[in-house]
């Protein structure tokens, strides 16, 4: 599998990341030797295999349905780059 | 095999001894932690040409280290009580800037400590500061830092800068250079392991579940594992008993009783069945760490362990299962750096020209090149050749240890496939920098327990390290055997020399 | 084809096909992963965890309660529990969505297939298959209009648990639409899982439509999404479907695309963000582990399950022989279910009759008197023992029913008992033969002509001579009794 410019960019979009155009090759480049190193996986038969989920612990552990966390709006402001009204501020969304 | 105290406790010699060896002074009340944690900050201070740390906290440190000679002097100490560590950046700590080693959490001071940090607190753990490492964990040579790379103490003979290893170089080298008594790691496919083969000290990843991820910055959820970083055995030993235990915080947690780590120390390997994984032999590989190995054999075998060949058929896919698993869940881990909340923030017009401007400026080279992957490989139409596929053949890696554990206890390997390399020698292809791991992902993957021992040197005079994998939640057999390793390779340390 | 589902467009009949996807908050103290509170219309980011802020390092883990309030939902639509489900990360950016992910299940749901019944209003009953039901979180809340450039994030609701409920395809028009959301929200709400307080968001519906050609493969559908009232949900759909067809009939496509409905025009619009190509990217949490379900405690639940309003509308049937309507009707609200019941309790004697009589009033006056003045079933000022204590009088013929509803007017004003009213207010029917006599020849004596009439063959004006009688004694006689006496007088 190889990666053609449109698929980094589209990739890249869905990652929120922005490639610059002298950033593009090289990245392109690498992703690319990362995928073929990666196709070696397809020697593997894995027709029979179940996939793995998780490590360790089989089952999920619960919590009690109680509030364990307290008004802390102020921490959870703190290291918050704008803050109005006790709301995190970004660019407006249109829906 | 327990290490007595054998140097006088001076000053000038505080640095150098054992995080055992520290614990016993202060309770005979040779030095106070004051003297020990001053003598740290100052060779600290003399020492910043390795970068080892990210965040020097000596104010907090020196503050702690009274609070502790109190508790000492009243005899109520804890396990830890008064001994001085480094933290890799990775753990949050409550107040104290938590970066990753990435410019997107510059700044960043967490309101809350991570369970490790706070269980090392609860027993009296001394926190120097926050130790250097590889951007979000990601990498193997400490070179992907957004704080500057950090040098290995150790020179090779032509006096080249060399890697500490990664990603926790920063621990690795201060443990090493005498900047910490023991440090704090995290694992994710041979983090803790490589650096420490690296830097000839000792580095454990527990197995998977033993030590709470809660509060520690993810990288890849699955795989991650915070282990301790020490200067031999038994200290691995001391840190892993209070690092350990489960925590209803994380559902990945394992609510199992830790047990006792100290007393394996002394119960030697006789009659313990030593693994040798055929397939970690590479080709081509160094031969001074294929001498290690036979080497490691030997003396396992000398203290009364059979060697047993075993196959791990599956061990030439774990790096490529590895390429696929953790740049997908890092991709998911790491979109919540989006400028919003906290870290970072490039302003845009739109708020996905804020995230995509905060995410291409915060975000470093590697990790980009990771999350793109990640995404491409869970992306629809490539889930099942990539994703789904890679969590098969990690399933079948996974079998390959259970079904070799039948036959044998511990397996013994190199860490690495080859010792330590400068800065400049930093292969430029990504795909042949991630061989370095090809050694230690493998027990990542299946979730298992590995130590690496300092156990020669390579012909440079660099250290070289022993990998000892075990099976799920048997810490213990690695430090039966890994006690044997040490005692047999009689490793002089950097400080040592 | 029933009539009912078809849109008649220009070309002729269309059929319309509706999916909905529910989401219903769960009623819980904590969140789904954290143990922030849930409690609505809270001050900004009080109630917020630093798993709920995506704080680094944090990691979730599930409230029991909730996954409890999801098996028993599960069984309220009739379905099938999985013992053993997974979480996903459905990955993609926005304001709200501090993780960058939503943790829901994709693959492997906690509950799978199912049904629900519907009845319509004329009586019959059709059967909505349920695709799935799922456990996720929430997102937070985007304040728009603070600020003309920026938005405002609330974190309040963020990892709030909510149970989506999928529908299959089968609804066939916006009644049956609102006859399923109606449906649900009282099972929920009967469990005690949701509330199903729709304009707090409790409950919001997206909405699946398409239209074709009867007989045809479905069309290309939109998705409506976060309808937020039945009456929304209706004229949704009516003017989508109308938009369709419009588009159809003229050549041209429906658009696969997210829309909005427009409350104020009663229109739909699509939404007006840039489409990024859509790529949720689910995997398994890895935080994770598989979730598995003890057996024998969702066999505990199963058999501590409420009286599920289907139940309830039988015994209701069976018991005191009501009509499938009326039934309906008293099951439907948990709350008018309750006041029905606990007023059974005071009826002398207990009967079907009594029970009938007891129901239409409920419906009738009690329904009428709660709508004129916009209140609750709770805040009725007429308690169900002195509702029942008015059936009472009727019943033995202290009142008819004419003056019941005089003495209901008076129950409503003072909170007072019938028997008590009535005392009061000598509201106490008449039935004593020489007293209904007396009057009877007062009347009988005044209208002599008409007297003539009726004998010879004007039998309509029975009916008149009754009025005369009952208007002379204020409405208070025995009305059979007058009937009984009036025919005797004239033969
Ligand atoms: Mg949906
Ligand atoms: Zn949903």
């Amino acid at each position: 599998m190889s990666l053609d410019q449109t698929t980094v960019k589209r990739i890249a979009t869905l990652a929120r990341l922005k490639l610059s155009e002298d950033r593009m090759g090289p990245m392109q480049q690498d992703l690319n030797r990362i995928l073929h190193f990666i196709d070696q996986l397809n020697e593997v038969d894995t027709s029979l295999v179940e996939a793995m989920e998780g490590t360790n612990v089989s089952s999920m552990p619960f919590r009690k349905d109680v509030i364990t966390e307290e008004n802390c709006v102020e921490k959870i402001l703190a290291n918050a780059p704008e803050v109005a009204c006790n709301m995190f501020v970004v660019p407006k969304v249109v829906e | 095999m327990t290490t007595p105290i054998t140097k006088p406790a001076l000053k000038n010699d505080l640095i150098r001894l054992t995080l055992a060896e520290a614990k016993e002074g202060l309770l005979k009340k040779k030095f106070s932690s004051l003297d020990l944690t001053k003598a740290y900050l100052e060779s600290m201070e003399s020492n910043r040409n390795l970068n080892a740390y990210i965040l020097e906290t000596p104010e907090l440190a020196l503050e702690r280290a009274k609070e502790s000679d109190k508790r000492l002097a009243k005899n109520e100490g804890g396990l830890l009580e008064g001994l001085p560590l480094g933290i890799k950046d990775l753990f949050s700590t409550e107040g104290i800037q938590t970066t990753a080693a990435s410019h997107i959490l510059e700044g960043f001071k967490p309101p809350y400590e991570s369970t490790v940090t706070q269980n090392l607190q609860n027993a009296g753990a001394v926190f120097l500061g926050k130790t250097n490492m590889d951007e979000f964990a990601m990498g193997s040579t400490n070179m992907t830092s957004y704080f500057g790379s950090v040098i290995n103490p150790w020179k090779r003979s032509d006096g080249k800068d060399l890697v500490p290893g990664g990603s926790s170089g920063g621990s690795a080298a201060a443990v090493a250079g005498g900047l910490a008594l023991a440090a704090t790691g995290t694992d994710t496919g041979g983090s803790i392991r490589q650096p420490a083969a690296f830097s000839g000290i000792v580095g454990l990843k527990p197995t998977y579940g033993r030590c709470s991820r809660w509060g520690i910055v993810a990288f890849a959820s699955s795989l991650d594992q915070p282990g301790p970083m020490t200067r031999d055995v038994r200290d691995a030993a001391l840190m892993l008993q209070v690092m350990a235990g489960h925590d209803p915080k994380d559902s990945t947690s394992a609510s199992l009783e830790v047990p006792s780590f100290e007393k394996s120390l002394t119960q030697g390997v006789k009659g313990i069945r030593v693994g040798i994984p055929r397939e970690y032999r590479l080709d081509g590989m160094d031969s001074d760490i294929v001498k290690l190995w036979e080497n490691g054999a030997k003396w396992l075998q000398e203290s009364g362990a059979e060697i047993i060949d075993v196959s791990l058929p599956h061990t030439k896919y774990s790096l490529p299962t590895y390429y696929v698993l953790a740049p997908a869940e890092a991709s998911s881990n790491l979109a919540r750096y989006d400028g919003v909340r906290y870290g970072l923030r490039v302003p845009g017009k739109t708020l996905d020209e804020l995230y995509e401007s905060t995410r291409s400026e915060g975000f470093g080279t590697e990790v980009q090149r990771r999350i793109l992957i990640g995404t491409y490989v869970l992306s629809a139409g490539y889930y099942d050749a990539y994703y789904l596929k890679a969590q098969k053949v990690r399933r079948l890696i996974a079998q390959d240890f259970e079904l070799a554990f039948q036959k044998v206890d511990v397996i013994l390997a190199p860490t690495t496939p080859t010792p330590a390399f400068a800065l400049d020698e930093s292969p430029s292809d990504p795909v042949v920098m991630y061989l370095n791991d090809v050694l230690t992902v493998p027990a990542n993957l299946a979730g298992l327990p590995g130590m690496s021992v300092p156990a020669g040197l390579s012909r440079d005079g660099l250290p070289l390290g022993l990998q000892l994998i075990g099976p799920a939640f048997d810490e213990n057999v690695l430090f039966r055997a890994g006690s044997v390793l040490e005692e047999a390779a009689a490793f002089k340390s950097f400080l040592e020399r | 084809m029933d009539n009912q589902y078809i849109y008649e467009g220009a070309s002729g009949p269309w059929e319309l096909v509706v999916g909905l996807e529910v989401h219903a908050q769960v009623i819980s103290s904590a969140k789904l992963f954290s143990g922030a509170a849930t409690t609505f219309g809270a001050e900004p980011n009080t109630q917020v965890s630093f798993v709920d802020a995506a704080m680094p390092g944090m990691l979730p883990v599930i409230n029991k309660f909730c996954v409890e309030q999801a098996i028993k939902t599960g069984f309220g639509i009739n379905a099938e529990i999985n013992l053993v489900s997974i979480f996903d990360r459905k990955n993609y950016f926005y304001a709200d969505l501090p993780a960058g992910y939503q943790i829901s299940q994709y693959t492997r749901p906690i509950v799978g297939k199912g049904y629900l019944d519907i009845e319509l209003e004329d009586g019959s009953v059709r059967r909505i298959g349920i695709t799935r039901l799922h456990l996720e979180q929430d997102a937070g809340k985007s304040i728009h209009d603070q600020h003309p450039e920026k938005s405002y994030i609330d974190l309040n609701r963020s990892g709030v648990a909510l149970m989506e409920i999928v529908s299959e395809p089968d609804l066939r028009s916006a009644e049956e639409a609102a006859a399923f959301v109606r449906k649900l929200r009282s099972i929920v709400r009967c469990l005690g899982t949701c509330d199903g307080n729709m304009d707090q968001g409790s409950m919001r519906i997206d909405v699946n439509i398409s239209v074709r050609k009867a007989g045809e493969p479905f069309g290309t559908r939109a998705e409506i999404k976060n309808v937020n009232s039945i009456k929304f949900l209706t004229q949704a759909i009516h003017y989508e479907a109308e938009r369709q067809i419009v588009i159809l009939e003229e050549g041209g496509e429906i658009l696969q695309e997210t829309r909005l409905f427009d409350s104020a025009r009663g229109t739909t619009r699509p939404m007006r963000s840039k489409e990024h190509a859509h790529d949720y990217r689910y995997f398994p949490d890895p935080d994770l582990p598989p979730l598995i379900l003890d057996k024998a405690w969702v066999e505990e639940l199963r058999k501590n399950l409420p009286e599920l309003p289907d139940a309830k509308k039988s015994r209701f049937m069976q018991d005191y022989e009501l009509s499938a309507y009326d039934a309906s009707v008293l099951v439907a609200e948990m709350e008018t279910a309750s006041y029905f019941e606990e007023a059974l309790k005071f009826l002398k004697p207990l009967n079907p009759k009594a029970a009938k009589l007891l129901a239409n009033w409920l419906i009738g006056e009690v329904f009428g008197a709660l709508n004129r003045e916009d209140k609750t079933i709770e805040a009725c000022p007429v308690t169900p023992p002195h509702l029942s204590g008015l059936i009472n009088q009727i019943q033995e013929g202290i009142i008819s029913g004419k003056i019941a509803k005089e003495v209901f007017s008076l129950m409503w004003e003072s909170e007072k008992d019938a028997k008590t009213l009535i005392e009061e207010h000598g509201l106490k029917q008449v039935s004593d033969d020489s007293a209904i006599l007396a009057v009877i020849d007062r009347v009988l004596s005044k209208n002599v002509t008409m007297v003539q009439e009726y004998k010879s063959g004007k039998d309509k004006l029975f009916g008149f001579f009754v009025g005369q009688v009952m208007k002379d004694m204020a409405g208070k006689a025995n009305p059979e009794l007058v009937n009984k006496l009036l025919k005797e007088k004239l033969g």
